[in-house]
């Protein structure tokens, strides 16, 4: 079709130059000494940032997550004194204490890793599918599509502190909006939407979804533009009807667009933070790691070697998705 | 660190320095003797060149230079009367004081990294255990020879506020306030409610307000924090002040039985305080106690009292009484009253002209001149005649003169790490009163408050 043709031309193309392409293989042979400055900048550049950047601090956190340190002073390598005030025993080696306390005694860990994969099951099966339904039917041209594609879009404008901060103004108890309109801001009957712990996730997930839904809606409707709309006509030709035209060939042929959603989704529900954050610092019932690790490091007394252990879990559980995706965009490519 | 620095935006009355402000007029101070680079000396974080500028610029005269100062009064009012306080040491001391305003919050959160990078010469803290922590780690200057002149000013409670472990004097306090026990005068009459001073009494006046239609207190646990007072009440009502401390720094353990009794005694109270507290900001709460829906609300004078004020509602209709007695052999003798104050950072570029300033702050009239525009706290000083005082403010000091001891607060008296796990057991606790969870809960503010202290 469309994308073979165009491979033809650009094969076409390139038989037409043969001559300046013979020169530029042989070139390709021999660096000249300039040519070697260029690609060791253009290359060392991005290593060293990549390096600096990712590898440095993650490297770093790992081997501070075996250490005990409240962020003042400097680091040794005696082995952590057991019994004896934490004020003394700074800055030394601990082992994988850490973790272990993190798994054992640390109350908020094993619900933070709950609700961390609860927010990736609901922006995977909430979210995105509804933004993927808005998608559609503002993509079939309904009246008025432009406002409410306006609409949607609205909440991924702002940024999610101040997507919490309004919610708050919805959730709150004697005054928030949803208690007024449903009249229950009395103090016996008033639902406790951001205190409850069971009820508090999901109140936060809706405002998550609110924002998250319009973003996919934004990616899959510039997958739907990029369709071929013959695709469309053949397949009303042949008897589909629109159930049937979208998941036979619509969705097949938005591959591209779909994995990279997929990607968004893992992404921003791995790197929640803000909303738990603004509501309540992510205490009662919206632990999140994200949250568990910034309380332990950032905050007056930091305990900077427990808060980077649950860094590692956090970037453990973020390579899962990550190393799939990998692995799956590979194997394609070998194959192909 | 920048953080700290750069998110003081300030507006209003104050002088509010931006960052680049700040450093020039840092340099400005440290450099009058290194002359080429003055700016870089300044802008440079290591300790070298820090202690250096720091001599030099301190063997200068100390009248004309300037100090800067990092507070975290970021509330309107404070603000102001912060602002009040150092023009006024402006006048005594000759030395220009530049504020740097950071909200309060986030002051707190990055305090650790603040005094370790390029901080204030001096900065706003708090009395206790709090204090000493950051002294004992070396981030602040012992201020003997400050308190050698303005001891004489201050009672030992006091002076015993500002010591450090190693017993060097690390602070220069300012105000404090008590937390007790608001309600309205005007609704107590109506209802013809009397002042409770035991438990039962306190008991059975909840429940009349809540035949009443009245919500009995008024409580707010979202930002976590406010809960912890009502714990150190009930502690030192039940288990008395030694116990209390002793518990804060874990030498006693979570698991004792005193610690049941106070959530036993929490969890009788429990169903007359207002509920879903821990989706509530105490704001809220207090706007409860504004317009007479609830009958008490136990939190400071700094919260209960400022907000009365910033809401223009009837303060003169605001009035007081101390947590009632639970354990006769205790009384009434304890409270939190947390003291605020100020301290010199180790990095201090200024430190003469620093001392001269908290000189001035640590006398009477300084405490004054912040107070006049404060009509919540109260100050420490011997004697201290306050002509703006309102009734709270007056009732406040003598109550608070009344005390044996007066704790900090349970952030202030432990390690901040430790009243982190203490808010959030709190919270759960607010959720589960029952018995078999106290216990659970017990269990794991001791398993937490090992890992903290001790290993």
């Amino acid at each position: 079709m469309s994308s073979t043709s165009h491979v033809d031309t650009a094969a076409a193309a390139q038989d037409g130059a043969t001559a300046p392409a013979r020169r530029r293989r042989r070139g390709v042979r021999r660096l000249s000494l300039r040519d070697r400055i260029v690609v060791g900048v253009l290359l060392g550049i991005p290593l060293l940032l990549d390096l600096a950047f990712v590898w440095f601090p993650a490297i770093g956190t790992a081997l501070l997550s075996f250490t005990k340190w409240n962020g003042v002073g400097s680091l040794h390598t005696q082995t952590c004194k057991p019994n004896l005030p934490s004020i003394l025993n700074n800055g030394c080696w601990y082992g994988v204490q850490n973790y272990h306390q993190a798994a054992t005694i640390y109350p908020a860990f094993w619900p933070a890793v709950r609700h961390n994969l609860i927010w990736l099951a609901v922006f995977v099966l909430i979210a995105t599918p509804l933004g993927m339904l808005f998608a559609v039917l503002i993509d079939r041209g309904i009246r008025g599509s432009r406002m409410y594609q306006s609409i949607l879009f609205l909440p991924v404008m702002l940024s999610l502190a101040l997507v919490g901060i309004i919610w708050e103004f919805m959730y709150s108890q004697n005054y928030g909006l949803i208690n007024t309109v449903i009249g229950r801001t009395g103090d016996s009957n008033a639902i406790d939407w951001l205190g409850n712990p069971h009820l508090n996730l999901w109140s936060v997930l809706v405002e998550a979804t609110w924002r998250q839904s319009g973003y996919v809606m934004v990616l899959y409707l510039a997958g739907l533009k990029a369709v071929d709309p013959t695709l469309r006509e053949a397949a009303t030709v042949d008897g589909a009807n629109a159930w049937q035209t979208f998941w036979r060939v619509i969705f097949p042929v938005m591959r591209p667009i779909n994995i990279v959603v997929m990607v968004v989704t893992v992404i921003e529900s791995l790197r929640a933070f803000d909303l738990v954050y603004i509501t309540n610092k992510g205490i009662n019932g919206l632990e999140l790691l994200s949250v568990l690790v910034t309380s332990n490091i950032v905050g007056e007394t930091q305990r900077v070697g427990f808060g980077s252990a649950l860094g590692v879990v956090l970037l453990i559980i973020s390579l899962v998705p990550i190393s799939v995706f990998l692995y799956q965009t590979f194997r394609r490519e070998e194959a192909s | 660190m920048s953080d700290v620095e750069t998110s003081g935006t300030g507006t209003g009355s104050g002088p509010s320095p931006s960052r680049r402000n700040l450093l020039r007029g840092a340099a400005g101070a440290a450099g009058l003797a290194a002359v080429s680079g003055g700016l870089l000396t300044a802008c440079s974080s290591s300790d070298s060149s820090d202690k250096k500028s720091g001599g030099s610029g301190g063997s200068g005269s100390v009248a004309g230079s300037t100090v800067t100062f990092g507070s975290n009064y970021s509330d309107p009012a404070a603000k102001t009367a912060f602002a009040a306080l150092t023009t006024a040491a402006t006048a005594s001391s000759k030395v220009k004081v530049t504020i740097n305003t950071v909200d309060h919050n986030t002051f707190q959160d990055n305090i650790t990294s603040y005094l370790q990078g390029t901080p204030d010469d001096l900065f706003t803290w708090f009395a206790g255990y709090r204090m000493q922590y950051f002294a004992a780690q070396g981030l602040a200057q012992p201020l003997d020879d400050v308190w050698e002149k303005i001891g004489g000013n201050f009672g030992p409670a006091a002076k015993q506020l500002s010591t450090g472990l190693d017993g060097h004097q690390y602070l220069v306090p300012l105000y404090n306030y008590p937390w007790v026990v608001f309600y309205n005068k005007s609704e107590f009459a109506k209802h013809h409610y009397t002042v409770p001073t035991t438990w039962d009494e306190y008991v059975a006046l909840a429940k009349q307000m809540k035949t009443d239609g009245l919500i009995p207190i008024a409580f707010a646990d979202k930002d976590g924090w406010p809960a912890l007072g009502t714990f150190d009440i009930l502690n030192m009502r039940i288990n008395g002040y030694d116990y209390h401390t002793k518990l804060l720094t874990h030498k006693i353990p979570w698991t004792d039985a005193g610690v049941a009794t106070v959530f036993q005694h929490w969890a009788e109270l429990l169903p007359y305080m207002q509920s879903g507290a821990n989706g509530r900001i105490w704001q809220d709460a207090a706007k409860t106690l504004e317009t007479k829906k609830a009958g008490m609300m136990f939190q400071g004078t700094n919260q209960v009292a400022a907000q009365y004020v910033t809401d223009k509602a009837d303060l003169d209709d605001l009035d007081f009484f101390t947590f009632p007695s639970i354990n006769p052999k205790w009384g009434q003798d304890y409270m939190d009253a947390p003291t605020d104050g100020f301290m010199l950072s180790k990095k201090a570029k200024n430190t003469d002209a620093a001392k001269a300033v908290l000189e001035y702050i640590g006398s009477g009239p300084a405490e004054a001149e912040y107070l006049k525009t404060d009509q919540w706290d109260v100050g420490l000083a011997n004697g201290l005649q306050v002509p703006s005082y309102n009734a709270i403010q007056k009732k406040s000091v003598a109550e608070i003169g009344k005390c044996k001891a007066v704790a900090q607060f349970m952030d202030r008296d432990s390690d901040p790490a430790m009243a982190t796990a203490m808010i959030a057991i709190l919270q759960k606790f607010i959720d589960d009163p029952s018995t078999g969870n106290i216990a659970k809960l017990q269990k794991s503010a001791e398993q937490q408050a090992k890992a903290i202290y001790t290993s």
